[in-house]
């Protein structure tokens, strides 16, 4: 099939067209280009090339700060995308299978830290741990302080939503037929559960874990109000250094994280291609 | 779909008792099903309770309270202070330099994401798939990183301003300059704007164009009449997706804007860290959520979402 347009092939429409797409191609990838190019100058000075090298990429893995909010980074996002993928999938379950009282709420509840922006959000949870902390301090002496704790838990309740989102999305593409045919032949709920809906909306919790790792890695704002002091993670250490200016440093750095946002999206395009083999074969097959 | 099954099988007309016995049979397991439902929703629910309602509540209550000369929160003495102060023209003029800079964003945008993603829609499906790649890998990688990417652009001594001087022209200073914050803006979100109207687009019977040009509708009367009234929805989602988390940015205007750009995410955080003002701060946050939440409302109302996730 092919796709009508109303356009002829070599209109002067058409062209205008393709010219802005490359244009836009162009705007999206110079500045990565430029980034990952400058990343390799050796010279002290960002705009000035000199020669390539690796000294800043070696600087990056001697610096203790950086190590150590790397580390930040890592321990907050697993333990905050382990908890919300399972919060968020039990979330999208009780919402797509089940009917009970309080539903919409619940529906409205779960949507509401993403529309909410993320400033707002990040002052609403510092002054919760700042006067929860106040009040566990003088009901039972004991007084927490900002830090991995404090950044892990607002991740989860950011996280859990966008689980849901996701998860959801794929239940709703689930024949609940088979559900049913699991029931008529006496599996139990649990039964029906575990050998017919974990298996195929594997790939949907797989992808919302992605999804949620990917938001706890990035996110800046809100573990700015959220961290400690000498518990900051990667980005918001970065975030500190960018806001003083430019250095080579930060530049590799920034290619480093960018290297990993690029592997986690290949492995969610993986995980989509092998599981749904939907959106590249189907379309494929009526071209 | 659990309870709707049982409901269907049971619909088969019986002697009075038996029928009687089946509905009460068919009511307790009803009851059982959405206990279960609720037990599986109950650590979700009681996670976002304390970690979002009852926080949103304390800013709504702190809102209320007062700033002591020290910077503290005094939790008596409540008052309507804060709000009255949404109104200095301080305030007002930051809120509109805010909503006149998310404008420009969307719109900005619109005019360059509309038709790209009209010509992603109308290339052959395996083209197509990989330009979808293309507008996906900024989508997913790092904001903070793609905003400081044009920091090293826009810079006195970065590559924008060396061409210039090359082609002998004037270095060009853009950095720290609103024009600065909305290219920053522009470049973060606008794969939020491409995708929903590629999405509207792709779904998009193109019959229709056909049927238009039969009837010897030129190339734009035809898309003026069909397309652009079928890609309405997309236009909407895309608009709203940028214009609703530009009007809370922080990360670009911290980054790219200067002194004289301060913007709504930059002034509520200000309040917070270096002001000290939390009830004023926490007054400002609840104005930026009714001006959102109203947004939302409108659209979701107005305009009926595709449901489709990003």
């Amino acid at each position: 099939m092919s796709v009508v347009t109303g356009l002829r092939p070599k209109s002067p429409a058409e062209r205008l067209l393709a010219t802005n797409s490359w244009l836009v191609f162009a705007f999206f990838y110079a500045p990565i280009v430029v980034l990952v190019v400058f990343s390799f100058n050796a010279n002290e000075n960002v705009g000035i090339w000199t020669e390539p090298s690796l000294r800043w990429y070696r600087e990056v893995f001697r610096d203790e700060a950086v190590m150590g909010a790397l580390r930040n980074s890592l321990i907050v996002a697993a333990i905050s995308t382990t908890v919300a993928t399972i919060l968020g999938t039990m979330a999208a379950l009780a919402l797509e299978r089940f009917r009970f009282r309080g539903q919409r709420v619940y529906d409205g509840l779960l949507y509401l830290p993403i529309i909410i922006p993320e400033v707002t959000m990040a002052v609403m949870l510092l002054l919760f741990f700042a006067q929860g902390f106040q009040w566990l301090d003088g009901a039972i002496g004991w007084s927490p302080t900002f830090g991995i704790g404090t950044i892990s838990l607002s991740h989860i309740a950011f996280n859990i939503s966008f689980v849901t989102v996701v998860v959801r999305a794929r239940l709703g593409q689930l024949d609940p037929r088979l559900e049913e045919a699991a029931a008529d032949l006496y599996a139990t709920r649990w039964q029906a559960f575990r050998g017919i809906t974990l298996p195929l909306i594997l790939p949907g919790v797989a992808g919302g874990a992605l999804l949620a790792l990917t938001l706890s890695l990035d996110d800046v704002v809100i573990t700015n109000f959220v961290a400690g002091p000498g518990s900051t993670t990667l980005p918001v250490y970065v975030f500190g250094l960018v806001r003083r200016g430019v250095t080579p440093l930060i530049n590799a750095v920034s290619v480093i994280m960018l290297a990993a946002s690029m592997v986690l999206v290949a492995v969610s395009f993986g995980f989509q291609r092998g599981s749904r083999g939907r959106v590249p074969e189907s379309m494929a097959e009526d071209g | 779909m659990g309870p709707g099954g049982v409901d269907g099988r049971g619909a088969v007309s019986e002697p009075g008792g038996a029928a009687a016995a089946r509905s009460e049979l068919e009511d307790a397991a009803r009851r059982a099903e959405a206990r279960r439902g609720f037990l599986i929703a109950l650590p979700a629910w009681f996670y976002l309770t304390l970690f979002f309602v009852i926080p949103l509540g304390i800013v709504a209550v702190y809102s209320f309270a007062t700033r002591s000369s020290t910077g503290r929160t005094v939790l008596s003495d409540w008052n309507f202070d804060s709000y009255r102060r949404l109104w200095d023209s301080l305030v007002v003029e930051i809120a509109l330099r805010t909503l006149l800079l998310a404008l420009a964003t969307t719109l900005i945008c619109l005019m360059f994401a509309y038709p790209l993603a009209y010509y992603m829609a109308t290339r052959r499906p395996a083209l197509r798939n990989v330009l979808l790649i293309l507008v996906m890998i900024p989508f997913w990688s790092n904001f903070l990183v793609r905003t400081y990417a044009w920091k090293v652009l826009l810079g006195s001594d970065g590559p924008v301003s060396q061409l210039s001087q090359a082609l002998g022209g004037e270095p060009i200073r853009l950095l720290f300059t609103n024009t600065a914050v909305i290219i920053g803006l522009v470049y973060g979100f606008l794969p939020f704007m491409v995708l929903p109207l590629y999405t509207a687009l792709e779904r998009m019977d193109w019959s229709l164009v056909e049927a238009a040009r039969d009837l010897y509708a030129d190339g734009w009367t035809a898309f003026r009449k069909v397309t652009w009234p079928l890609s309405i929805p997309g236009v909407v989602a895309g608009s709203i997706l940028v214009f609703i988390p530009t009007l809370g940015a922080y990360v670009t205007p911290a980054i790219l804007g200067g002194a004289k750009t301060t913007l709504a995410g930059d002034y509520i955080v200000s309040q917070f860290l270096a002001a000290r003002n939390q009830p004023f701060g926490s007054a400002l946050s609840m104005g930026m959520m009714l001006i959102m939440l109203a947004a939302t409302i409108v659209y979701f109302r107005w305009f009926r979402p595709s449901g489709r996730d990003l």
